[in-house]
């Protein structure tokens, strides 16, 4: 335990529109995943969070392309390999994604066998059909799907099975990291719940070695990971446990975001939500200084020109996230956030503003 | 206040004959008050939608009545639909479905003036409507003029449909999954927008959403519906914080929570391996 299994240092990536203008949608992003742990990458639509995932394969194609930075999968470099190695020794075994929306861009004329098949293929590997099968029929049966479901098309299954399946082929050669961008979206909030609960399962068992989450659902962050990076526009503003990040942000755009949280729980319908004015900057053309200068109700004058770069709690080592239970100093020792603004400042504002979100929503009538 | 807009007796939607008979909504009853805020939860496939339509006047019930303002609904020839319409409004979860898409923004805002028969007035004085309109769903009239709907964004564009509605003041709104195409943070302001069509214009509101969370917020009163029928019904208060059917209980257990984490040690015996 508590072993990096993934370690990412100021990995840059950018696409290159037909029009010849750079999007730098990956910018400087850095952390780090332990052997067992689960990290969430939230934030709002266009925030970068889906070309992360797709950089941290080492695998670049037009119009995504790789401009700097390491990426370190159990201590190797995968950024200096070549696109044939990369697709060989590192997606699928090392790494593997599950794309947005995947579940329903399964090849409806192929049988499930098959994908499992091309998968074993595609990395050149010697294995019987009979070898193949049984691999699979293990796999299917941890993810409580029948083993007739290998003989089935896509259409056949319902949501929960279609997802389920789609993590069955993407593990089917133990990564060590697993990256599901927006899982379970489409799903029905039971479906949703098994099909974490095998993710579990699979990492628990060994098959997996450590998670990566994409989702914009906070509350689902924070029942499924360990820590949660806050993304925007391109950068990490802000990184801590699940805890810190859902009960106690610190980045006004964090906090922003953790406003927004709706549960079915005594108490939410007191407390008025607030959404963040305005949407996040075009990448084209990111503003100077701060990203979130624009939408923040707390720039100050040098936000809209400094360099604001992440600043932590305490000294400790650049881009290392809370993970071993050794106590909340600790954590909060790790946690990192970029604003310019102190944190007691910040939360003092953040104290008051809650108690008036609370006076809030009792002035509006329900009668 | 608890006069009934709108009521349902045994209301009944069924798809198809023989074996591919669907009972999409199966004898429902319901009664919304005036300004009350309801909401109707269920998982996909429900029959949510379905009798959203219905309730439009857009799908006609296999059984079962209607009633709209205490009278029996009649719709049959377009004239009365057309009148119907002028009480009862919808948005719906794609904003950019309901719309022509090759209107620019600020004729389709015209027509709902004119749609609530102000076409005579002056064109200042439409200009003005438009632009309290936008205002309200804090967009800038200036910023759409001569734009067309696919310039916008999501949420954008879910604005301009209750600006829409703002304009046209119908007596009903139905809201059939507005959010669920939206980032969770601009859910919000959404939300708010519909709080306060209720609480500024009077409208009675359905909210339909298959997130449980969302209604709590929002409703006054909650209808839950499984396959087609309603299995609980009371204030967000009893349905959400003392559920009597097993599915409401379901739904709460196995929504995501921050103050009641899941246990993945019990998940399975919760959930079917077919779901
Ligand atoms: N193929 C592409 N070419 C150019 N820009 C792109 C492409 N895909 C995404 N982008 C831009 O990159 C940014 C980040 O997008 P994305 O990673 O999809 O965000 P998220 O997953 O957080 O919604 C957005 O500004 C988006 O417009
Ligand atoms: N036009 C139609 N023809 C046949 N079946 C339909 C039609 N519309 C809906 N259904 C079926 O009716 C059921 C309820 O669907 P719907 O009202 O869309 O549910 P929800 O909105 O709750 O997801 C589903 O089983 C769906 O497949
Ligand atoms: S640096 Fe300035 S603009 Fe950026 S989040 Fe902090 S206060 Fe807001
Ligand atoms: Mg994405
Ligand atoms: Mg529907």
């Amino acid at each position: 335990m508590g072993k990096a299994i993934l370690e990412v240092r100021d990995l840059t990536t950018k696409y290159i529109t037909r029009f010849k203008e750079d999007v730098y949608a990956v910018d400087h992003v850095s952390f780090t995943v332990d052997e067992g742990r689960t990290l969430g990458i939230a934030g709002e639509s266009g925030c970068g969070k889906s070309t992360l995932a797709l950089s941290l394969m080492g695998y670049y194609f037009s119009p995504l392309y790789y401009t700097g930075g390491q990426i370190l999968v159990d201590g190797r470099d995968i950024t200096n390999m070549s696109p044939d190695e990369v697709r060989k020794n590192v997606l699928g075994t090392e790494v593997a994604y599950i794309p947005q929306a995947a579940m329903n861009a399964l090849n409806p004329t192929a049988k499930i066998i098959r994908f499992i098949e091309d998968v074993i293929h595609a990395h050149d590997l010697k294995m019987s059909k009979k070898d193949i099968y049984d691999l699979a029929r293990e796999r299917f049966e941890i993810l409580n799907l029948p083993s007739d479901v290998l003989q089935k098309h896509a259409v056949e299954l319902s949501g929960g099975m279609k997802q389920r399946t789609v993590i069955a082929i993407s593990t089917i050669l133990s990564p060590k990291v697993l990256i599901a961008d927006e899982p379970s979206s489409a799903l029905d909030v039971s479906s949703q719940k098994l099909v974490i609960k095998m993710m579990y399962d699979l990492m628990r068992m060994g098959y997996i070695k450590s998670m990566i989450f994409i989702t914009h659902e906070l509350p689902l962050l924070y029942n499924v990971t360990d820590n949660i990076m806050v993304m925007y526009a391109g950068q990490i503003v802000e990184s801590g446990t699940a805890k810190q990040m859902v009960f106690d942000p610190v980045h006004p755009y964090s906090k922003g975001l953790m406003n927004s949280i709706i549960v079915p729980e005594e108490g939410t319908r007191d407390v008025k939500l607030t959404a963040i004015p305005g949407t996040p900057p075009n990448l084209k053309n990111p503003p100077q200084g701060c990203r979130f200068a624009e939408r923040c109700k707390y720039a100050q004058h040098l936000c809209h020109t400094s360099f604001v770069t992440m600043r932590r709690f305490g000294e400790v080592d650049p881009g290392l996230l809370g993970g071993e239970d050794e106590g909340d100093a600790v954590a909060e020792r790790n946690r990192a956030y970029r604003c310019i603004v102190p944190i007691h400042e910040l939360k003092a504002a953040y104290a008051e503003e809650d108690a008036a979100r609370r006076r809030d929503k009792e002035a509006v009538s329900y009668e | 206040m608890s006069k009934s807009v709108l009521s349902g007796k045994g209301v009944t939607k069924v798809f198809g004959l023989g074996d591919k008979k669907t009972v999409a909504v199966d004898h429902v009853n319901f009664k919304f008050s005036k300004g009350e805020l309801v909401s109707i939860v269920g998982e996909s496939g429900s029959g949510k939608t379905t009798l959203v339509k219905m309730i439009l006047g857009l799908l006609s019930p296999t059984e079962g009545d209607i009633y709209f303002m205490g009278k029996k609904r009649d719709i049959r020839t377009r004239k009365q639909k057309r009148e119907y319409w002028k009480g009862i409004q919808a948005i719906f979860q794609d904003p950019f479905s309901s719309y022509n898409i090759f209107h620019k923004i600020d004729s389709v805002l015209m027509d709902c003036i004119n749609m609530r028969g102000g076409s005579h007035l002056p064109r200042d004085e439409k200009i003005k409507m438009i632009t309290e309109a936008c205002g309200f769903v804090n967009l800038k009239y200036a910023e759409l003029t001569n734009k067309y709907p696919f310039e916008l964004s999501g949420g954008q564009m879910q604005r301009l449909m209750i600006a829409r509605i703002f304009l046209l003041k119908p007596q009903i709104l139905l809201a059939d999954e507005p959010t669920s195409m939206i980032d969770a943070c601009s859910r919000a302001t959404i939300l708010d927008m519909l709080l306060q069509c209720r609480n500024e214009v009077g409208m009675t509101i359905i909210f339909v959403t298959h997130d449980i969370g969302l209604a709590y917020y929002i409703s006054d009163s909650v209808y839950i519906m499984e396959h087609g029928k309603f299995v609980e019904h009371g204030t967000a208060d009893q349905v959400i914080l003392s559920p009597t059917a097993d599915y409401t209980q379901r739904l709460i257990n196995d929504v995501p929570k921050i103050h009641a984490p899941w246990d993945f040690a019990k998940v399975a015996s919760t959930v079917s391996a077919q779901a």
